[in-house]
């Protein structure tokens, strides 16, 4: 039962600053403001459930990601025959899972193999996997065709470097002040997850999942899509379904595309009022749509957004400002959108809502209420349990309980750790297990005295018999703790946090503050038949 | 010192090994049950298994009409759309299953906003799409796999292999039950109740390890009593502590669930009856099976009994 001086100044040090990393949570912002810089001043945050919001996971669609590598790759194979003098028996063709280069002269197999090598990239960061890794196979077929063959690490460094884009795209899009407190982030290989705490309508997010890919194609000037569709649409053309309903025969190939664009707002037309967005080419853009609109005045060209044709005007005269309207019978709410999502760029590929969970602001306040009660009526009834079983010693345990939760809110205020509902379970279970340390602790001491011990040995044996157990016990759970952290999100993790820090908090209050108490009350026994003198002296009043 | 009333009876001498065969067969009995409804019934899987919708609604004014949403949603053409009336009067749970793909689930979720109308609040929407589910339900036997297996290292560690072995069977036999449990009253199995099976086999293990410290500890103090009376002793030497604790951590849980909201229930229904279940194997399975796997007494011979602990009358 011994306690040096030291100790018992860090136990007290401990817990006084357990109460003050406590308080920020308990005060206003304006209050916290003037508190002394010294001073923690960090808060639990409340998660999702508690305070209300959006917790959105996206998935990429990594096919779609595949198709257009594997496009750019047949264009790039095609420039590369072309450019090397070399001929092509059709063209490339996206076959095998990779693009297949027939050649129109098989003796000019190896030549073609080499030109088309050299196309393969090597993995960035690669020199950890080894210098040979490149993002394709390039294999010859028979004797007369070169296959060119993404490869898996190929495959997952684009997927990688897209998600990473789209993270950026999407984080521009939706928080571009960075001030809404959103969690943007990759996880796992191919999937954003997104945290929007107060939003409650999962419209404003699909809005900056969507592609935002505009391109720029001329509409065929004599062939409707109608007459198209009967017949086969000319070669070099393709139909595409219009925002209004109907259909439009458009040049496959794009004039300008969205990258080209330097700068996108919205607005309202100055005859008409309606709104509309409003955009910008950069230099090569600008003279590419001068160019087209001076040699094809009079003709219609298609704004496509997302293989959707938004407008198809005619081109009244050439365009040679690089600066242009869409009017597309756009709500206010949609420009806005359009052109947040053009200015920030294109999506590398679609991202897809694979789980959402949202819960209203009034659900989160409910959910606190009901923690808070719950909380405080499983406290109560430890209490009382506790009184009627141990007497003072109980209200020690009490002591040591209270002092746990306070440390477990001090420990996820420093952290910045996140309070959830099943956070709040894992707090309240805490208060039960907690007591537990205790109660092994009394049970050792009271069988000690049944033994015939005297009090200070009793007291000395319920600490050190129980200690291993204890830990013994906490441990186990401990391992529960961090296996639900390492594997759950959002609400488990949270769960997992609290319950964990509880036990170590358990283990610390029940040896030290618990202990601490103990002495001080053996410490103040006029009935001393108890051998050994106690040095435990705090300054105390007499 | 303790001026407290002493809640549980000291100095029992309840011979539980000596009765294993009933505990034991009690046991396997409830196993059976519960393994058999698992395998015919199965669990009533929430949306993070299942994939699909949960929706939360509240009625702005009057009490809601359950049938009459149930009907009015399950003509759009979603499959069985289920509505469960929850908490207050107003309020309502709605459950769409699983759609084709993402796409539809999203679509789907959109047609019971727009059926709902402004009559609603929309208090909590969950979609889970096929791809999430079947990994939420991977993970969590991972999950669930991996505490078994890391408890039992530990347990291992710290004792002998009988302890670890007997100890996770009486574990297994904790999640089983409860697992069980769920089925037979049918109530959801979500994310959160995993959780709660974790929690409740790091729960159990506390308990079954209190057991098996004071079993390793009365087989250094007893040389030559026999296995079945030292372990005995063992389960009631600790019975108090077990009875307590589990009262308290019982009443603690028993608010959550009382008092908690619709979103922690299965997880405090899983707490509540976790307890009660693994603080019965604990008196009254884990010795049993240390004892079938057998204790090398000679193992702890080697240690020296510290000197003056009096032993506590039962001397062999």
């Amino acid at each position: 039962m011994h306690f040096s001086r030291g100790k018992v100044l860090t136990i007290i040090g401990v817990c006084l600053f357990g109460l003050l990393a406590c308080l920020p949570n308990f005060l206003s912002q304006s209050t916290l403001d003037k508190w002394p810089s010294f001073l923690p001043h960090s808060k639990i945050t409340l998660g999702l459930d508690l305070q209300g919001g959006a917790h959105v996971l996206a998935g990429m669609d990594v096919d779609e990601l595949r198709r257009d590598w594997l496009e750019k790759t047949r264009d790039a194979a095609r420039a590369a025959m072309i450019k090397e003098q070399l001929t092509l028996a059709g063209l490339p063709a996206i076959a095998q899972g990779g693009v297949m280069v027939r050649l129109g002269k098989p003796e000019q197999l190896d030549a073609a193999y080499k030109a088309l090598r050299a196309l393969a990239q090597p993995i960035s960061g690669a020199d950890l996997i080894g210098s040979s890794a490149l993002d394709f196979d390039v294999t010859r077929e028979g004797t007369d065709a070169v296959l060119l063959k993404p490869t898996a690490p190929g495959m997952q460094a684009r997927v990688t470097s897209a998600i990473g884009s789209a993270v950026e795209i999407v984080r521009n899009r939706c928080d571009p002040g960075g001030n809404k407190e959103m969690v943007i982030q990759r996880q796992g290989s191919d999937r954003i997850l997104l945290q929007a705490p107060g939003v409650e309508d999962v419209k404003v997010i699909e809005e900056c999942f969507k592609v935002a890919k505009m391109t720029f194609h001329l509409v065929h000037p004599t062939i409707g899509a109608e007459e198209a569709r009967t017949g086969r649409p000319p070669t070099g053309y393709k139909i595409l379904p219009s925002r209004d309903g109907g259909e439009e025969l458009i040049e496959s190939r794009s004039s300008v595309t969205g990258e080209q664009l330097v700068d996108a707002q919205p607005g309202f037309d100055q005859r008409t009022n309606e709104p509309i967005v409003s955009f910008r080419f950069n230099q090569a853009g600008a003279k590419i749509f001068g160019k087209l609109s001076s040699e094809n005045t009079g003709r219609r060209f298609a704004v496509v957004l997302d293989d959707k044709v938004i407008t198809a005007p005619r081109i009244n005269e050439p365009i040679l400002g690089g600066t242009g309207q869409i009017t597309g019978n756009f709500t206010v709410a949609e420009a806005n959108s359009l052109a947040t999502n053009l200015r920030s760029g294109a999506l590398p590929a679609k991202l897809t809502i694979i789980e959402q969970r949202v819960v209203g602001a009034s659900l989160g306040a409910d959910s606190i209420t009901a923690g808070q009660r719950a909380s405080i009526i499983g406290a109560i009834a430890v209490v009382v349990f506790m009184t009627f079983a141990y007497g003072l010693f109980g209200v020690f345990a009490v002591i040591a309980v209270a002092l746990n939760v306070l440390l477990i809110v001090a420990v996820m205020s420093l952290i910045g750790s996140t309070l959830t509902l099943p956070g709040i379970a894992g707090i309240v279970l805490t208060i039960g297990m907690a007591v537990d340390a205790n109660v092994l602790i009394y049970e050792r001491m009271r069988e000690e005295l049944r033994n015939g011990k005297s009090t200070i040995a009793a007291l000395d044996a319920g600490f050190d018999r129980a200690f291993s157990t204890i830990v013994d016990a906490n441990l186990t759970t401990l391992i529960a703790g961090i296996v639900m952290f390492w594997l759950g999100s959002g609400p488990i993790r949270g769960f997992a946090v609290t319950l964990s820090l509880g036990i170590v908090t358990t283990v610390f209050t029940a040896f030290t503050v618990t202990r601490l108490l103990v002495a001080w009350w053996l410490s103040r026994q006029k009935d001393r038949k108890v051998a050994t003198p106690i040095s435990f002296s705090p300054a105390r009043p007499s | 010192m303790f001026k407290g009333i002493d809640f549980f009876p000291h100095g029992t001498k309840w011979d539980v090994v000596g009765k294993r065969f009933w505990f034991v067969g009690l046991s396997w009995v409830l196993a059976l049950i519960a393994g058999g409804l698992l395998m015919t019934r199965g669990l009533n899987y929430g949306v993070d298994f299942k994939g699909g919708a949960l929706i939360e609604v509240q009625q702005k004014a009057g009490d809601l009409d359950v049938g009459l949403l149930r009907d009015k949603l399950n003509k759009l053409g979603l499959g069985d759309v289920q509505v469960q009336s929850v908490g207050k009067g107003s309020e309502a749970l709605i459950r769409v299953g699983q759609q084709v793909d993402e796409k539809a689930q999203a679509a789907a979720t959109d047609k019971v906003r727009a059926a709902l109308g402004d009559g609603f609040t929309i208090r909590r929407t969950e979609v889970v799409g096929p791809a999430v589910s079947a990994e939420l339900k991977r993970t969590s036997i991972i999950a669930v796999i991996v505490s078994l297996f890391g408890i039992f290292l530990y347990v291992w560690f710290r004792f002998e292999w009988q302890f670890a072995v007997a100890a996770i069977i009486a574990l297994i036999h904790d999640v089983f039950i409860t697992a069980g449990m769920f089925s037979a009253l049918w109530i959801e199995f979500d994310l959160s109740v995993v959780a709660a099976l974790l929690t409740l086999a790091g729960y159990s293990i506390n308990d079954t390890v209190v057991v098996f410290d004071r079993i390793r500890e009365n087989l250094r103090k007893f040389k030559k009593m026999p296995l079945i009376d030292l372990m005995n002793l063992a389960i009631n030497e600790t019975l108090s502590r077990t009875v307590l604790t589990s009262t308290v951590t019982f009443l603690a849980v028993l608010a959550l669930y009382l008092f908690g909201t619709e979103v922690i229930h299965g997880f405090s229904f899983a707490m509540l009856f976790g307890i009660l279940i693994g603080s019965y194997s604990s008196i009254f399975v884990a010795a049993s099976m240390l004892l079938a796997f057998g204790v090398k007494r000679d193992g702890w011979t080697g240690e020296k009994v510290a000197a003056g602990i009096a032993a506590s009358g039962k001397k062999s």
